[in-house]
């Protein structure tokens, strides 16, 4: 027992000693010397193996993906090692992260030939520290089979107000869901500040059901959700649920039960970033100009239920027939969001009593 | 044995907490205090803050008084009473206490929003807790000393509350202590299940740090909520050292239940033990085997399809196998690190003193430390970031604290009665322990792996943001499941967490009567 004690100890020692060389980067190489490059991302994110595949083999660079917990634990950790980078290159941070995370200078600007077909709307960095790689917009979603015959389809944020859809609505507390903080920077967007105030003190009144976060919201409260138990016909969800309501169907479906208020809409941008500090500068950017490639931007849809920001990709069949297209989404500037999340939050809390 | 070899001998656990979890602690709520010094005043104005404190604490006080009420019958009945089946019943309260809070979520997902929900959820989970602690103090009490009681005209209740209730208060108070502490640092529960007004200090530091990049105000939090452990642990310590030590627990013991009131007692207790850990379970496996037509396997047979062919697709076989090999590897580190430090306890180092060491991990943000671990193991020689050996060595600091808890009072008894007696026939110290001591304590250390394997395997705070999101544990799956829309997603989640449930079980069955009774003695 005790030999057996010693051994395990040794072991451990072993361990310990061999984990601090596991992960050590490769000496400074030659284009040709075969690198290894980390990308830093969450863990929403997704892609198609053989299309990641593709981009190794084609430039002999080996791609290792780290997912460093949810969209705000990656900007955190991004901004905690800037200059010291966990990785090289990072994925997934939105547009109301930009201002921290410029802030402490996180990335090293790179213009990416692959922006001339990045839809304009999108190209809010003019110094390229950031490239948009995919966008979402969060929006509500309504159980259609609830909205059968005569009775009157919500369309307008004022219209959650209304009392003709009392008690309908549930929604993600901002404090702890990313898009129940993108719907109220919607509602920030659409009346003002302190107007927002004045727009919740309606919602509170006309019952709005608060939940913690997008899974409870969106299983436990809505009743359109596929597999749900909720009894609510309108919840904060995204533009594309409805698509993946149909992707995810077991058995298949071809027309979503849900659809979407496209006027109730707030837009997130994901951008790409070479960190600072890398040392694999060169691949870092090649990596970028993937993420913005044909086979890339084409792979976004069906695997994170975003929309490419390429306007040249063509989208998959169940998308077009099925996604809601967004064409005037609320949006909030990076600044006013960095400034202010905080206080908005905050007044929110007190209006809602949360 | 001299001062030194203690010495010698706890230096590798020492340098694993120092390094694995002091390092890092220390350099997260730095990095986040010196960023703004005005951090520990702003937060402690908020009348938020204060809210958030009072119901982390009145939460945890009814949900420890509820436990303690609920379980104490149960843990009377298992321990004194004989009857068929009473090992499975026992491995069957145990099954909660190691289930992933994402499970536990999904099972009471019924109640949620409302308070009781909370409850529901902590004394489904710390009802172990309390059967096997007190239950081991009872199991050791003499039958005679009950008979004797009787013959002197002793009620069943006055025999309960004056001979029973006073020789297992020790029990009873660290119960209380260890329930209040899970309770007290609760995140999945709450984050799942609470609502409005229902957020502990654990989930305010994960608001704080996930959606308002405010690392310092997640330290001040951080820093509170040690503070709260700490004198807690303290407090727990210096009762303690008062405390008589119990004998080390006899082999399954007691007798049939002898009148109607006892039988009556008995079936009820038993009864209720099997429906409040069956009742939840039994809602998450009637939904794995749901589909949008009716009862279906579709559920198990499909898990992860709609991610096919993605880099971060759900392989249930995978996932299984990442779960159970992490987790192995985190009760091997945990079992040498917590069966030196019982060396240490049966060489004469203070036992208590040194639980509270080791148990106080388990009252530290997980959010907090994962952060730490990034700030703290970013330059050579320890550059541990994206390293694979992150989630089995956070993991193994979880499992730890119940290591030590399990062999150390095994290791100092039988060291006491036995390694002694061989060093007196002038065995060398170290043969004495060899030779004697641990063979003596081989069933409390099978116990404590095991126990720690199944802690390991549940684990989830840690896991998911340390975790290569290639290769999943089943709890991180599960969630990932949870987090896409879609009729297959739910079924498919309960599904993973049925099978992550079977395993868990089967772990459990092994300890069956096995001495985490032991638990609350020291």
């Amino acid at each position: 027992m005790m030999r057996r004690a010693i051994v395990a100890t040794l072991a451990l020692a072993l361990v310990a000693a061999a984990c601090t060389t596991s992960n050590d980067s490769p000496p400074a190489s030659g284009s040709s010397a075969p690198v290894t490059i980390t990308l830093l991302t969450h863990d929403s994110f997704d892609v198609t193996k053989s299309v990641l595949r593709g981009f190794e083999d084609r430039t002999g660079i080996t791609v290792n993906v780290v997912a460093a917990g949810d969209a705000g634990q990656l900007a955190n950790r991004l901004i905690l090692a800037s200059g010291n980078p966990e990785g090289d290159v990072a994925f997934g941070v939105d547009n109301d992260q930009l201002s921290e995370l410029f802030a402490k200078d996180v990335f090293v600007p790179y213009e990416s030939a692959g922006l001339g077909d990045v839809a304009p709307d999108l190209l809010v960095d003019d110094q390229h520290r950031v490239t948009p790689i995919d966008h979402g917009e969060v929006c509500v979603n309504i159980d259609m089979r609830r909205y059968v015959g005569g009775t009157p389809l919500p369309s307008s944020l004022d219209d959650l107000a209304a009392p003709a859809f009392r008690d309908q609505l549930v929604v993600e507390n901002p404090a702890t869901s990313t898009p129940g903080l993108a719907f109220l920077l919607a509602t920030v967007a659409a009346y003002g500040d302190p107007g927002f105030e004045d727009y919740w003190r309606r919602l509170r009144d006309n019952g709005v059901t608060v939940v913690d976060g997008w899974e409870r919201a969106y299983f436990g409260e809505f009743s359109g959700a596929g597999g749900g138990e909720g009894t609510h016909p309108m919840v904060v969800s995204y533009a594309t649920s409805p698509v993946a309501e149909v992707v995810f169907a077991d058995p298949p479906i071809t027309v979503p039960p849900t659809a979407v208020l496209t006027d109730t809409c707030y837009r997130q941008i994901e951008f790409a970033g070479v960190l600072r500090g890398t040392g694999h500068e060169a691949a870092a950017q090649q990596l970028v100009d993937f993420l913005l490639s044909q086979p890339f931007q084409e792979d976004i849809p069906l695997r994170m239920f975003v929309y490419p920001a390429s306007t040249t990709a063509r989208l998959p069949a169940v998308f077009r027939h099925n996604a809601a297209t967004v064409t005037d989404p609320y949006e909030v500037s990076p600044a006013d969001v960095a400034a202010h999340r905080a206080d908005w939050v905050a007044r929110w809390s007190d209006v809602m009593g949360q | 044995m001299s001062r030194r070899a203690r010495i010698a001998i706890l230096a590798l656990p020492v340098a694993f907490l120092l390094l694995f979890f002091v390092f890092p602690f220390v350099s997260i709520v730095w990095e986040g205090l010196a960023s703004d010094q005005t951090a520990i005043g702003r937060v402690l104005g908020e009348a938020r803050v204060r809210d958030v404190i009072w119901f982390t604490l009145w939460q945890a006080a009814a949900s420890t008084a509820l436990t303690l009420a609920i379980g104490l019958p149960i843990a009377y009945a298992l321990s004194r009473f004989a009857f068929r089946g009473r090992a499975a019943v026992e491995a069957l309260v145990v099954v909660p206490f190691v289930l992933p809070t994402v499970v536990v979520g999904m099972a009471f997902s019924g109640l949620r929003g409302s308070i009781v929900a909370i409850l529901a959820a902590h004394v489904f989970f710390n009802i172990a807790v309390v059967v096997r602690v007190v239950g081991a103090a009872w199991a050791t009490v003499d039958p005679e000393l009950e008979d004797a009681a009787d013959e002197l005209g002793a009620s069943g209740l006055r025999r309960f509350t004056r001979v029973l209730l006073p020789l297992a208060r020790p029990a009873i108070v660290t119960a209380a202590t260890l329930v209040f502490l899970f309770t007290f640092t609760s995140f999945g529960v709450v984050l799942l299940l609470g609502g409005a007004g229902q957020t502990t200090i654990e989930v305010e530091i994960f608001r704080r740090t996930s959606q308002q990049l405010d690392l310092s105000a997640a330290a001040v939090l951080a820093l509170i909520q040690l503070l709260f452990v700490s004198v807690l642990l303290i407090a727990d310590a210096v009762l303690a050292s008062r405390r008589p030590v119990l004998p080390p627990p006899a082999e399954q013991g007691g007798r049939a239940p002898r009148t109607r009131g006892e039988r009556t007692f008995g079936v009820v207790a038993v009864l209720g033990a099997i429906a409040l850990v069956a009742v939840p379970l039994w809602r998450l496996v009637r939904r794995s085997f749901v589909g949008s037509e009716g009862a279906t396997l579709a559920n198990y047979l499909h898990i992860g399809e709609g991610r096919r062919g993605g880099l971060f697709e759900i392989d249930p076989g995978a996932a299984i196998w990442t779960s159970v090999r992490s987790a192995a590897l985190a009760a091997t580190i945990a079992l040498v690190v917590g069966g030196l430090v019982s060396i240490g306890v049966a060489l004469g180092a203070r036992s208590r003193g040194i639980w509270a060491i080791v148990a106080i991990p388990l009252g530290v943000s997980a959010v907090t430390l994962g952060f730490g671990y990034v700030v703290a193991f970013d330059a050579d020689p320890l550059d541990l970031r994206g390293s694979t050996w992150l989630v089995p060595l956070a993991q193994a600091l979880v499992a730890l604290p119940f290591v030590v808890r399990i062999v150390a009072p095994a290791m100092a008894a039988a060291h006491a009665s036995l390694g002694e007696g061989a060093a007196s026939l002038g065995a060398s110290p170290w043969r004495a322990l060899r030779d004697a001591t641990l063979p003596a304590c081989a069933g409390a250390i099978r116990t404590a792996a095991v126990f720690a394997f199944v802690v390991a395997l549940g684990e989830f705070g840690a896991t998911a943001f340390l975790a290569r999101a290639e290769h999943p544990t089943v709890p991180v799956a599960i969630a990932r499941l949870l987090g896409q829309p879609g009729s297959a997603s739910i079924g498919q989640a309960s599904a993973l967490a049925v099978i992550l449930l079977v395993i868990t079980a089967a772990a459990a069955l092994t300890i069956g009567r096995g001495r985490i009774g032991s638990f609350g003695q020291s």
